[in-house]
Order: C-alpha cells, then sequence, then structure tokens
C-alpha cells in the first residue's frame, strides 16, 4: 500500500488520473474503519487533508461553494449555519464532538451511504455535487450523483470537490430517530422545508430506501404531505429497524416537521 | 514509511505501516500506551487525542496523515511532575473505575475545558457523548468535570 499526499488540487487531480484506484481519504471516519478490520486493503490512499483548495466554504452572488473538506463542526458553525440551518442541524447528530470534527461532506456523499446525515438537508436544499479531473469540471445534482446504496457517480479519475447551494431561505428542519442522541446511525431520518417564495413544500428521506429520496408538493397540499412522504420512502427491515416502523416514523417526522417550519 | 510526528511538543520518528493508523503508531510504535485501543471505529473514545488543538480518535486518522501536526495524547497533558486539573479531579471524585475510558475522557474534558470554562450539564453531556464508559460510571465522571471547571 502506499499513501499520497498532494498539496494542491492540480497534484491531487493529477495522481488520482494515474492511479484510479487509489481511495481518497479525509477525515477518516468511513475508510479507516475499513482498514482497522481488514476490510479493504486498497492499492493506494490518497490523503486529501493538505489539499487547500478543498477547505472551508464561500459565496458568489448567493451560491454557497462548500468545500469537500467542510467538516460537520465547521456545518454548525455560525453564518454558515443560518444559511442551511437543516444542514446545520444534520451535522449536530452526526457521531460525536470527534467524529464531527473529523468527518466531511466529501465523504458523505463519496461513501453515498443512504443513511448520509447531510444528504437529506442538502437534497432539501437542491444542492449540486462539484466533481474535477484533470479532463475537466462538471457538476450533476446530487439526486443524480446518488445512485445506489453506497453508490455515486463519481468516475475513476474524479475527486469530488464541492457542493454547491443556491440557499432558498426556506424555513428548514432536520430530524433523526435513533436509539440515543449521539453516535447514531439514523433509523431514518427527514429533513423538510416549506418554501412559501415558491410555493413548495420539500421533504428527504435518509434510512429509508436505497438512496436519500426527495419529495416535493405544492404548498396547499400540507395536509397530505406526510402520507405521500410514507408513501414515496420505500424502506426494508434490518438490524436498525422494520420497514413498517420507518414508515411510520416518517409521517411523524413530516408532520412535526411541518408544524416547525409553518408556525 | 518513515513519518515524522511532532507529539505532546517533541519531535517523534516512525517507521509505519502505509495503513497504520495513529493509535496504533502511538501504542507499538512510540511508547505510548496511555491512549487506550477498543473499538477501532470511532464508537467509544477510549483513544481521543488532541490533533492540531482538535479533539479525534487517534484510531480513524490515518498515521500519515498526521506528519507535519500537532498531537497532544493523554501523556502530555500533566504539566511536569504535576497533575492536570481535570486530572486532580477525576482522582478526587473517584470518577475512575477499571480506568479504560478514563484517559479518553481526560483529553475529551480538557478539550471542552478549553472552549467552555463553564459547561453546563447539557454541554458536558454533549461533549462527552462520544466517550463510553463501560462500567457506567457518568455520575462521578461529571462530578469530576464540574469539580474540574471550579477549580
Amino acid at each position: 500500500m502506499e499513501v499520497f499526499t498532494p498539496r494542491s488540487l492540480a497534484e491531487a487531480l493529477r495522481l488520482k488520473a494515474e492511479q484510479p484506484s487509489a481511495v481518497p481519504i479525509e477525515g477518516g471516519t468511513d475508510v479507516m474503519v475499513e482498514l482497522n478490520f481488514d476490510r479493504a486493503r486498497p492499492e493506494a490512499l490518497l490523503n486529501l487533508n493538505e489539499v487547500a483548495e478543498l477547505r472551508g466554504w464561500s459565496r458568489d452572488n448567493g451560491l454557497l461553494r462548500l468545500g469537500a473538506s467542510l467538516t460537520y463542526t465547521e456545518a454548525m458553525a455560525a453564518p454558515l449555519s443560518e444559511q442551511l440551518p437543516a444542514l446545520a442541524e444534520a451535522s449536530r447528530t452526526v457521531g460525536s464532538p470527534q467524529i464531527r470534527n473529523r468527518g466531511t461532506l466529501g465523504g458523505n456523499l463519496g461513501t453515498a451511504s443512504p443513511a448520509g446525515d447531510a444528504l437529506p438537508p442538502l437534497l432539501v436544499e437542491a444542492a449540486e455535487v462539484e466533481l474535477s479531473s484533470v479532463r475537466g469540471v462538471r457538476t450533476l445534482a446530487l439526486e443524480d450523483f446518488l445512485v445506489g446504496p453506497k453508490r455515486n457517480a463519481l468516475e475513476a479519475d474524479e475527486l469530488i470537490t464541492a457542493v454547491l447551494v443556491q440557499p432558498s431561505g426556506a424555513r428548514q428542519t432536520f430530524m433523526k430517530v435513533g436509539p440515543r442522541n449521539a453516535m447514531v446511525i439514523a433509523v431514518c431520518s427527514l429533513a423538510v422545508s416549506v418554501d412559501q417564495e415558491r410555493c413548495e413544500l420539500r421533504a428527504a428521506y435518509g434510512s429509508a430506501g436505497p438512496v436519500t429520496g426527495l419529495v416535493t408538493a405544492p404548498l396547499d397540499e400540507v395536509d397530505s404531505f406526510p402520507e405521500r412522504v410514507a408513501e414515496a420512502a420505500s424502506p426494508i427491515d434490518d438490524v436498525r429497524g422494520s420497514a413498517r416502523y420507518r414508515r411510520h416514523a416518517l409521517r411523524v417526522l413530516a408532520e412535526r416537521g411541518l408544524q416547525r417550519c409553518l408556525t | 514509511m518513515k513519518i515524522e510526528l511532532s507529539v505532546n511538543g517533541e519531535r517523534k520518528e516512525a517507521d509505519v505501516w502505509p495503513g497504520e493508523s495513529l493509535l496504533f503508531t502511538l501504542r507499538e510504535k512510540l511508547g505510548l500506551p496511555g491512549s487506550k485501543n477498543a473499538c477501532e471505529q470511532g464508537e467509544c473514545g477510549s483513544c481521543s487525542v488532541l490533533l492540531d488543538e482538535k479533539l479525534v480518535c487517534s484510531c480513524l486518522v490515518l498515521t500519515a496523515q498526521a506528519q507535519g501536526h500537532e498531537i497532544v495524547t493523554v501523556e502530555g497533558i500533566a504539566e511536569d511532575d504535576r497533575l492536570h486539573r481535570v486530572q486532580e479531579a477525576f482522582v478526587q471524585t473517584g470518577a475512575v473505575q477499571c480506568g479504560f475510558c478514563t484517559p479518553g475522557l481526560i483529553v475529551a474534558t480538557v478539550d471542552l475545558l478549553a472552549h467552555r470554562p463553564e459547561p453546563s450539564d447539557d454541554e458536558i453531556r454533549e461533549a462527552l457523548s462520544g466517550n463510553l464508559c463501560r462500567c457506567t460510571g457518568y455520575q462521578k465522571i461529571f462530578d469530576a468535570v464540574r469539580l474540574a471547571a471550579r477549580a
């Protein structure tokens, strides 16, 4: 095994093109578990911690650019938390302080777990994913990026470089069901927004289908929306909960989320 | 591969396997067994260290990622021969049972008090939520954090 530690994005992209099987590592909260438990032995690791271009966030003409290395701890901090409040709430539910200090948005997207906590709030805000390679840069709607459980649309020579969001300004919230507040993989989760300007209700569920799913409805269909969310999900029975429970919980979360956003 | 690290203010060198965790390097290569190895998946917090003044699980840091960065382990918390006030508070309140979680909790508490000198109970609960005590001695651990905050 080899470890590459590029010092710039250009160097990182060149290395990824030369060695497409290199596994990118940021906070290590997923990759290191695979290594520690002998579940993965990649030929090479691409340590992205020293790539300054991936860090932090910026705003250009209202469009937010969240670097792939943005940590959950950073997503919880003002003023970003005021721009993307549901993402801040979701970040607060991730793991523990130790995990939030290391785990990144780019990692959450790369892992593309149906339980990824950052994904529902980003989906509700119609986020796009910026993918870069030596061939150039492309952006994909988050919905198109998530193609299956732990599968995404990344090409072998590409790196996730940023998440792009035009904050809606809509009232929004995130809720997650689990046995305790910390260190929990969502049994199911839901981000909800009520966009008065565009007259739209939006919800995105996690851990209730092969990918994080988006459900939308006109603003005047508030009453039927919780049922619609529950029906749109395609949960399974597993160790964390039954499909029936997850559907029920989504209905309840949707009701609560709407209440929060409408009062 | 050869790695250079700064641990507790000292420059260290280690020959590591490229996929090696910082926890393994600290314990097995650098003779610093204070950080404990339990879950190896970031669930228990026993291996907590400060990496560039941020609280992290050393089992989830690739040693190669720590090259050129500052690491503080539980061995670096005491001031010369005197226990840190957080360590003293854990002793005084009997917050140590089997002791396995203690190093991680000491580091997490030092980190909490550096940011929140007078934490509320909810803030303590949140700050220590990534550290498990399998003896379930949380009440006395809370007493220790409150005592250290007052000290």
